[in-house]
């Protein structure tokens, strides 16, 4: 089985890895990379806890085969706060107390702000749709939501 | 997963190479959303897999006056369902694509993805059949185009050959005056497969309906025309009977199986509704 060498810009920074390609991204950032902000909840897309956005795009890097992202340029959860300045996302959903167990959060906090990006004035069904396929476990779901509507407020 | 031998062609002519050396084993890669799933937790264990992301010239959509749309098989559903021309031209494939999954999944999801796993359940399917689509197919004794509507043997089964590669699809310009539209009906809102699908097409002319198409969803082993139903409309005035004898048409032309989303009685009931509210819908867009 032949070794493949990837490279991704992560965070604004240049990551290499040499790996066999029957991993996924999600596996490399956090195995290879060490960088375990994303979280494996169910392994097969349905859970959202393991979104990273991939060249603009939210993605399940849980399904995504590490080889297939060569060359991108991935933000995960550690590469939202600027010089040690949360982003008004991660703020809003601490002002407003919508972390309970953490796990869902990455997910939920870069599907707010890819929402966001696109969208910077969503209604409450539109916050709604943009987190459908994050799971939050402790159903704090209120809580994500008004966070996300406060963020789009700041 | 398993390990497997991995690829990523560049070309075309590189990637049905590969097919034809390798054999039928070999599972071809687009966006991951239903493959890498298979491999992790459904028992599918390939020695080879082919990814096509690197493959040039599937990823475009155009769309031409007098050749109509074409779309890659690389495109992904959220390019689709956010692109103003299908959204204005081809409603239908745009509700389809916009269905699918969550934005992560219609992210990286495709639509030769969606097609190519002849799933009955697939909400891009019906779409393209109600416009007469054609898949466009590369393999080792050269191109050829099949009718969407004639690509599915089966759950899971088309008629591509172990060295063939969906490219993309073909949809000719719909006639002026025409309306369309895809809903489906699943248990959960969001997040879940069809339990029903139905695609409607209506293309008036002279206040009549000049072509009907109605492509069925989930309720047969592949997704069906209700082709009775579609004569009955053409050539008649827009009515209410009209509309709910083509539902009933519809209803017969089903043949749904009972499981975790409904009983094939529930479908059946559904299939009614739903044609009757698509065809409503399909019209009042026709005449706006």
């Amino acid at each position: 089985m032949a070794k493949l060498e990837v490279h991704y810009t992560i965070n604004g920074r240049a990551h290499e890895a040499y790996i066999e390609p029957n991993l996924t991204l999600l596996e490399v950032v956090r195995d290879e990379l060490r960088l375990t902000g994303s979280k494996e909840g169910c392994g097969t897309g349905d859970c959202g806890a393991c979104s990273m956005i991939v060249d603009g795009k939210l993605v399940t890097s849980c399904l995504m085969l590490a080889p297939q992202a060569d060359g991108a340029e991935i933000t995960t959860i550690e590469g939202l706060a600027t010089n040690g300045d949360l982003h008004p996302v991660q703020q809003a959903f601490i002002d407003t107390g919508a972390v309970q167990c953490g796990f869902c959060i990455p997910g939920m906090i870069l599907a707010g702000k890819v929402l966001l990006d696109q969208n910077p004035k969503p209604d409450e069904q539109e916050i709604r749709s943009a987190i459908a396929g994050n799971l939050c476990r402790c159903t704090g779901y209120t809580k994500i939501v008004e966070a996300i509507a406060a963020a789009a407020e700041a | 997963m398993h390990r497997f031998e991995y690829h990523a062609p560049t070309s075309l002519d590189e990637a049905v190479a590969l097919l034809k050396e390798h054999g039928d084993g070999t599972k071809l890669l687009a966006g991951g959303t239903d493959l890498l799933v298979h491999m992790k937790e459904g028992g599918l264990h390939p020695p080879r897999v082919v990814s096509l992301h690197a493959v040039a010239g599937l990823d475009g959509i155009t769309l031409d006056e007098s050749d109509g749309l074409s779309i890659g098989s690389a495109v992904s559903m959220d390019e689709i369902a956010s692109n103003d021309a299908i959204r204005q031209r081809y409603a239908a494939l745009a509700e389809g694509a916009g269905v699918v999954g969550s934005v992560q999944t219609r992210s990286m999801a495709t639509i030769g993805g969606n097609v190519a796993n002849a799933a009955p359940s697939a909400d891009t399917t019906p779409p393209l059949a109600v416009f007469d689509a054609t898949a466009q197919i590369v393999g080792s004794g050269g191109t050829r185009e099949v009718p969407v509507i004639d690509l599915f043997e089966g759950p899971g089964s088309t008629v591509l050959a172990g060295d063939e590669v969906l490219t993309g699809f073909k949809l000719p310009t719909p006639p002026a005056d025409t309306g369309s539209i895809y809903q489906r009906h699943t248990p959960r809102k969001i997040m879940d497969i069809a339990a029903v699908g139905v695609g409607v097409r209506l293309s008036l002319g002279g206040g009549n309906i000049g072509e009907a198409r109605i492509c069925l969803g989930a309720v047969a082993a592949t997704i069906i025309r209700a082709t009775e139903a579609e004569d009955a409309l053409a050539g008649h005035p827009p009515s209410e009977e009209l509309f709910a004898k083509a539902a009933e048409l519809a209803q017969a032309a089903s043949s749904p199986i009972s499981d975790v989303r409904g009983s094939a009685e529930f479908r059946r009931h559904l299939v009614g509704v739903m044609t009757k509210r698509c065809l409503d819908i399909a019209l009042e867009r026709a005449q706006n």
